[in-house]
């Protein structure tokens, strides 16, 4: 296959970017979309260009590092998939792909296609975990919990972190991601204790984190590699207002 | 980084409950409008003794302040969050995002803004007129605004002008009310797709009822 790529490059986060054209020749249908930019950047390498920089480690869909705007959608035009699980058979033979990074006020780039996400991981930091001393890690049956609990909560503890939702936002809100969070430990036994409080820290975090309101357009769960439901920000939303009411 | 004085969730939760005061008004107010419907005499009779009515009552006074409250707390608040949206958001070069989303969630502002543009209008025409104007009076000695509608609705561009309205009330409504309930925390499965089917047919009734009106008046009169 041949492709025409325009990618975005930006030198370091003051510069400003722009998009360059790339043409690649011999991609293969099985290529992974990685793999080909890997395949670009050799080619890079070896002609003295500095090579196109982007997130990645699991590449097996889990660990929520790669991301990229790709033809204008986040991960690209299939649904509920990350970019590393997205393949070039996806494309056609002479396509031009635009290839640029998640962008965000929240997710300042970094260089290229790489983005600093750290504001999800201060989020996580105002709230996101049950804090009591675990100690040693007790007998899972000893907690009663039903099966469908068990189920729902695993549902939006399910997030990878990506940032897709942030990404495909029209108001950049981290709703998405916030509330997965709030509402995976506000199902179970161990994180309800905290639930009121850490729905307000987490909230508070959020915002102070130049993201923007949710409008509920519901893009996010359609973008979402994991399709976390957007009825846990109705859950976060409920927390919110519980903890506010009760605080 | 500023620390702002409300969150965002609490900006919505405003948002949320002045747009369904809103809703719940424009349901009441539909109801009167049906009149518009009956034979002319008996119309005209029941409009104007029901406007008479209201505008008498003071329970009435007491929900119109909360009203008038709720339409400029909405309207600012939705200024407010559409342009600290706008500064946080990303910008692409290449942007087919809108392919994940219905074009009216996306464009809640630009519809209350034609909504906001009609309500200048129809105040000045109909509230305005009613409560400093001099109107004729009826047979029953009250005041004549139902041969106010009646007139404004002569006028066919009015007529287009208000159906178009009706229409980006629609949307904005069809949108709206699935998200304030979304908004103010409702999270079951169950009652969430219960909220879906009824904003839905809440919508088109709200659309459809209103519309209705003037086309039926422009094409019963003139
Ligand atoms: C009869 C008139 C109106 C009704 C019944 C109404 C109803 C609603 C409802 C129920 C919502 C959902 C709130 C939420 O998402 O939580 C909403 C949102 C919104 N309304 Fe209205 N509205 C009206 C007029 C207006 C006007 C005049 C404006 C603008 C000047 C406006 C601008 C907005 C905006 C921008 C949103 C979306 C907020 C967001 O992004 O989340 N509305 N409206
Ligand atoms: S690289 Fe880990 S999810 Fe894509």
């Amino acid at each position: 296959m041949k492709i025409f790529l325009k990618i975005w490059r930006q030198k370091d986060a003051k510069s400003n970017g722009k998009l360059v054209d790339y043409e690649m020749d011999n991609v293969i249908p099985h290529m992974s979309f990685l793999e080909m930019m890997d395949t670009l950047n050799e080619k890079l390498v070896v002609s003295g260009e500095h090579p196109v920089e982007f997130d990645h480690d699991c590449r097996e869909g889990i660990c929520g590092q790669c991301g990229m705007m790709i033809n204008g959608r986040a991960h690209g035009p299939l649904k509920n998939t990350t970019t590393c699980q997205l393949h070039m058979r996806s494309f056609k033979d002479g396509d031009t792909i635009y290839v640029e990074p998640f962008r965000a006020e929240g997710f300042p780039i970094k260089r290229d296609l790489k983005v600093d996400r750290s504001a999800f991981d201060r989020i996580i930091g105002a709230g996101g975990f049950v804090s009591v001393n675990t100690g040693q890690a007790p007998e899972a049956n000893s907690i009663p919990i039903t099966h469908e609990i068990a189920e729902s909560a695993f549902d939006s503890a399910a997030c990878i972190g990506c940032g897709a939702c942030v990404a495909t936002c029209k108001n950049s809100s981290a709703a998405l991601f916030t509330s997965a969070k709030i509402s995976h430990l506000a199902k179970l036994p161990q994180g309800q204790q905290e639930a009121h409080k850490r729905a307000l820290t987490m909230v508070a975090q959020m915002d102070a984190e130049d993201f923007g309101h949710c409008s509920n357009t519901e893009a996010c769960e359609v973008e979402c590699p994991q399709g976390i439901s957007v009825l846990n920000i109705a859950r976060m939303n409920w927390e919110f207002l519980k903890g506010n009411i009760l605080k | 980084m500023k620390k702002e004085t409300l969150s965002t969730l609490s900006r919505k939760y405003l948002m949320a409950l002045t747009g369904l005061f809103l809703c719940f008004f424009l349901v009441i107010h539909l109801a009167g409008n049906f009149q518009l419907f009956l034979p002319e005499a008996q119309a005209r009779e029941s409009f104007n003794g029901y406007s008479k009515l209201l505008s008498g009552n003071i329970f009435i006074k007491a929900v119109s302040y909360i009203l008038y409250a709720s339409i400029i707390i909405h309207s600012v608040d939705a200024l407010v969050i559409t342009v600290f949206n706008r500064k946080k958001a990303g910008k692409y070069e290449y942007d087919k995002r809108g392919a994940a989303s219905k074009w009216y969630s996306r464009n809640m502002g630009v519809l209350g803004t034609v909504i906001l543009i009609f309500l200048v209008f129809h105040f000045k025409d109909f509230w305005y007129q009613y409560k400093f104007g001099t109107l004729p009076l009826d047979a029953a000695g009250n005041k004549d605004l139902y041969e106010i509608v009646i007139r404004a609705y002569g006028d066919i561009w009015y007529v287009l002008f208000y159906v178009l309205a009706m229409f980006a009330l629609g949307y904005h409504l069809l949108h709206g009310f699935y998200s304030a309930a979304r908004t103010i925390g409702v999270y079951h499965p169950r009652y969430v797709a219960f909220i879906r089917v009824f904003g839905t047919w809440y919508s088109y009734i709200i659309t459809f009822g209103f519309a209705a009106i003037p086309l039926y008046i422009y094409f019963t009169h003139y």
